[in-house]
């Protein structure tokens, strides 16, 4: 699977199941719906990002710290919007992104060079 | 009148040193001897470098031994590959003893670059270097038949060379064959003089993959390991893999953490092997559920 397809697939599934532990906070339980679909959406263009930026530069090393980047960064935008819980969103925003980096660099198919 | 032994011994060494007047060698000294044949280290004198010389053992009357070794030289100059040694030369010295001329192997012997490498999977990827040569071999229609750890060499730079192809005989060949070998590294096929072919150096290789995980400090063997080595030296040569190549494809997939052909393993078994494959990812999916785990915990 190539690396921008793999992202977004790991993406977009890290995120619906990041969304889903929201349930095991009682007053966002009521908005699981919307919390799900928004960490699914944050995790897809999240996950096609580090696809692309994996494509790019071919190095393990730097797609990792771009995937924790990139992840810290659109949990801080979440966690912005509740105006709380930081650290919780955060941290495994980040970790998530980490992920997703991995799994792409790691398992992602390489692009074929281009033909003459 | 007897003579001292160490009388004697100066005498046989006279004797089996050859000569190679009239010849562009010069004498450097003696490398080793085997059944066959002694190697000497010689200079070529026109090309100025360093070159190893075989030679049948003493002079004969008989052609067989010649033969014998003019054969080998033969298999080798067919079969150039990094892992065999090149053969330069070939004919006979002036005192009738054939001899072939070819590269000098610097080198330790395998036994001794396996003390150095103590993990498996260093000593499973220089397996499968040594399975090249003989793969590379087999396509050209030759066997080895002696596949052993002192015919293999590992050089400075890690390169891996097949030696003595004294025994190998041609795919071809459909006589029965004989009882020449190394016990322990013999096929039962070859042992009984039966018609052989590329399955007994897969016996042999399987043996000698064996002999490798045992030089000390051996390293731990996991059951699929086991199996590689139990099929490759299976007694019937149809439960054997059946080339090498597929051999090498075994212990690659082990190496890999894939399943492998030989082993047939468990559901446990399984998940521990996908869990070492992915350890990373199993290893950040971990990380990622303690987190979120204590997070809801504190909340609590």
């Amino acid at each position: 699977m190539n690396k921008v397809l793999l992202g977004l697939l790991v993406g977009a599934g890290l995120g619906a199941l990041d969304g889903l532990t929201a349930w095991f906070t009682p007053e966002a339980r009521s908005e699981i719906a919307g919390i799900v679909m928004g960490s699914t959406f944050k995790g897809l263009v999240a996950g096609v990002l580090i696809g692309l930026f994996a494509r790019k530069v071919e190095s393990m090393p730097a797609t990792l710290i771009f995937g924790t980047a990139l992840g810290l960064l659109f949990a801080y935008f979440i966690a912005r919007m509740q105006g709380k819980y930081y650290f919780e969103i955060m941290l495994p925003g980040a970790i998530v992104g980490l992920l997703t980096g991995y799994a792409t660099a790691r398992y992602g198919r390489r692009a074929r060079p281009a033909e003459a | 009148m007897r003579l001292k032994d160490a009388a004697l011994d100066r005498l046989r060494d006279a004797v089996r040193t050859p000569d190679l007047s009239g010849t562009r060698y010069r004498l450097v000294g003696p490398i080793g001897r085997g059944g066959m044949g002694a190697v000497f280290e010689v200079e070529d004198e026109v090309l100025k470098r360093r070159l190893a010389v075989k030679v049948v053992e003493v002079p004969f009357d008989g052609e067989s031994p010649a033969e014998a070794l003019l054969s080998e030289a033969r298999v080798l100059a067919r079969l150039e590959h990094p892992g065999l040694v090149p053969v330069h030369d070939a004919g006979r010295l002036p005192d009738g003893r054939a001899f072939y001329a070819m590269k000098l192997v610097q080198g330790e012997r395998l036994d001794a670059a396996l003390a150095r490498l103590t993990t498996l999977p260093e000593r499973l990827r220089l397996f499968l270097r040594v399975c090249e040569p003989v793969a590379f071999a087999h396509a050209n229609g030759v066997i080895h038949r002696d596949l052993k750890p002192s015919n293999v060499m590992v050089g400075p730079f890690g390169e891996v060379l097949v030696l003595d192809w004294g025994l190998a005989r041609s795919l071809e060949a459909r006589e029965l064959g004989d009882a020449s070998g190394t016990p322990g590294f013999m096929a039962p096929e070859q042992a009984a003089a039966g018609p052989v072919d590329a399955r007994a150096d897969v016996y042999g290789l399987g043996a000698l993959l064996d002999a490798m995980l045992r030089v000390a400090p051996a390293p731990p063997r996991p059951k699929a390991l086991v199996a590689i080595v139990a099929r490759a030296t299976a007694a019937e040569r149809d439960e054997r893999y059946p080339d090498v190549l597929a051999l090498a494809a075994d212990v690659t997939r082990l190496l890999d953490g894939e399943r492998v052909e030989a082993h047939a393993e468990g559901p446990l078994e399984r998940a521990g092997r996908l869990v070492r494959r992915h350890r990373v990812a199993v290893g950040l999916v971990a990380a990622y559920l303690l987190t979120r785990g204590l997070f809801i915990l504190l909340r609590r």
